[in-house]
């Protein structure tokens, strides 16, 4: 149960990039276009998993034991980093075709905030979801797996949103960043609908 | 030589967020009242000026494989000495700055910043960018969270300007779709001025 | 030195090694300066929303500190004295069914079991709307609220407690940390306070 509320959560009520803001430069970036929205949102899935399992262990047997919580920023920051260094040689070699769907994104990902602020707010559940307990392994790479939903569901939105508005006219000042920042707007908007639903 | 123009050039010309559009999560996150616009912006300026001179002076030892990891430990280390000086000295904004204020680091603007200026440039050079980068950086913010203020709060930097008890204001734009509205017609206006 | 040094293997091992070698004691360092302040602001802050709870005292409340079960969750309550006579209990008490999730009030409550004052302690209710449930207007009318003789509800549910307009759920969870902390204090009162052994264990909090 508290399983599928932090998916429902994450996805609708608390969306990461629509609501906490972590991921707007991808966001804005590479959503011109519906397929490499859906590109991008594979490789930030595959990386926040992944990043989330890594930097849990890390803080759970390293860092608490050892009392040195304050080094969490960097040391996240440089597991993420040789992560998505080594998630791209591995696919390179693995599965091509992976990498030809994945690969151009996987370098932008680094400095994504939404793995980094995720792979924090994982680490404390339980104070933010009143119906988790305890938090545990499971939970955090379950959290981080719904986040990436909610940035692959904003993402291929918006993107869907923006194929519509190159084809209408707009007004002159408004073309480019603006209109879309309008449109992310009442994105926004709609997904305040959801808020109070968990 | 040092050159007042890297001063200057952050500001308005090239500013970080209405011209560049780098470092989006901040800027919408915690916008939602003038005097967390100027906070963050402060902090961000602290470790962009900081990272900027280190950079700088040890750019020749540092080789060109590296230089990326290298610049991410500097930068990661100046925002985990900002984040435990707020928790000290200013435990309140700390609070309301929350996650955003590790994530200085994956922050574009400074990273951006040491590979295309600092990682080239002499010292004096890069602070005075760095100074005139941050400056820009908190201007936009402090701007942006002004506006939201006003029209979501009634408020200017928590003063109450309309003097009325109970304003019926427009909550809407210290909601998260208010920030991406005021940020759109901030950056319409300043295009047309440009 | 205008040379770039050379990208071999040693090279980047020793520099990316000293890199974070400097960083992390500078940073070991930073962490030590700072530990004592923001100790201290934790401490502080918590004694801050006693002071606002509770009438003026000379203790200090963080060291009289028991812990109580209350409806399957421990509240923490700290005993403000003056002079060794009590002044108030400070009750932090919590609720998770705010709109936003997650609602801690302190609740102060005077030796006879009317409330003095209350103060949000963290909340994410919605700005503008549920959040409204930190301004006086809405809590003052706490003050003097005596648990005995009025109900902690909100007035739609047939209680005395008039609801925020278009936060009622905010308004409902609100009442609900006055009914717990009440209830803390009730069961406070038929155990032994403030025992040496029970301030030892909390007093880190």
């Amino acid at each position: 149960m508290a399983y599928l509320l932090i998916i429902i959560s994450a996805v609708f009520v608390n969306n990461i990039v629509l609501s906490q803001f972590l991921g707007i430069c991808p966001f804005l970036g590479v959503s011109k276009k519906v397929n490499t929205a859906i590109g991008m949102s594979g490789a930030v899935m595959f990386v926040l998993v992944l990043a989330t399992m890594v930097t849990y262990i890390l803080n759970k047997y390293v860092l608490v034991p050892l009392n040195i919580e304050f080094l969490q920023t960097i040391s996240f920051i440089l597991i993420i980093a040789s992560l998505v260094q080594m998630v791209e040689i591995v696919l390179k070699k693995v599965s091509h075709s992976l990498y030809e769907a994945l690969g151009v994104f996987l370098p932008l990902i680094t400095t994504n905030c939404c793995v980094l602020g995720v792979s924090m707010l994982a680490l404390d559940l339980p104070s933010k979801y009143s119906f988790v307990e305890e938090g545990s392994l499971a939970l955090a790479i379950v959290f981080a797996f719904a986040n990436a939903l909610a940035f692959g569901l904003a993402l291929v939105l918006f993107a869907g949103i923006r194929e519509q508005i190159q084809l209408t006219d707009i007004p002159k000042r408004l073309q480019g960043t603006p209109i879309s920042l309008i449109a992310a707007g009442l994105l926004a908007l709609a997904f305040m609908g959801f808020s109070g639903l968990v | 030589m040092a050159d007042i123009k890297n001063l200057t050039r952050g500001i308005i010309k090239e500013n970080p967020i209405f011209s560049l559009l780098l470092g989006m999560c901040p800027t919408l996150g915690v916008t939602t009242s003038g005097t967390n616009g100027m906070c963050m912006g402060l902090a961000t300026m602290f470790v962009l000026i900081m990272s900027n001179m280190v950079i700088s002076i040890i750019k020749n030892v540092i080789p060109n494989k590296v230089r990326i990891p290298a610049f991410i430990v500097i930068i990661a280390t100046f925002v985990t000495i900002i984040q435990l000086l707020m928790e000290a000295y200013v435990p309140a904004l700390f609070e309301q700055l929350g996650l955003y204020i590790p994530l200085i680091v994956v922050n574009c603007i400074i990273l951006g910043r040491a590979e295309s200026f600092a990682s080239k440039n002499g010292v004096i050079d890069s602070i005075l960018d760095g100074i005139g980068m941050g400056l820009g950086f908190t201007l936009a913010l402090t701007l942006l969270g002004l506006v939201r203020e006003m029209l979501g709060a009634g408020t200017i930097f928590g003063w109450n300007f309309l003097g009325m008890e109970d304003p019926k204001t427009m909550l809407v734009f210290i909601l998260p779709p208010g920030a991406f509205l005021v940020l759109a017609y901030l950056i319409a206006i300043i295009k047309k001025n440009n | 030195m205008s040379q770039k040094l050379e990208s071999s293997l040693k090279n980047m091992v020793i520099v990316l090694f000293v890199i974070t070698f400097v960083a992390g004691i500078s940073l070991a360092l930073v962490q030590q300066i700072t530990l004592d302040p923001i100790n201290a602001a934790h401490q502080q802050k918590q004694i801050d929303a006693i002071s606002i709870v509770v009438p003026e005292f000379d203790n200090n409340p963080l060291d009289c500190c028991s812990k109580v079960a209350v409806d399957g969750d421990s509240v923490s309550i700290y005993k403000a004295t003056k002079n060794n006579e009590p002044v108030g209990y400070a009750i932090l008490s919590s609720t998770n069914s705010g709109f936003g999730g997650f609602v801690q009030v302190m609740v102060g409550l005077q030796p006879d079991g009317t409330i003095y004052n209350t103060s949000v302690v963290s909340h994410q209710e919605t700005p503008g709307l549920g959040d409204r449930m930190t301004t006086d207007k809405f809590r003052n009318q706490f003050q003097g609220f005596d648990c005995e003789k009025q109900k902690a509800i909100v007035k739609k549910d047939g209680g005395d407690v008039d609801a925020l307009t278009a936060a009622t759920i905010s308004s409902r969870a609100f009442c609900s940390t006055i009914r717990k902390a009440y209830n803390a204090y009730l069961a406070l009162n038929n155990q032994s306070t403030c025992t040496d052994g029970q301030s030892g264990a909390t007093k880190h909090e």
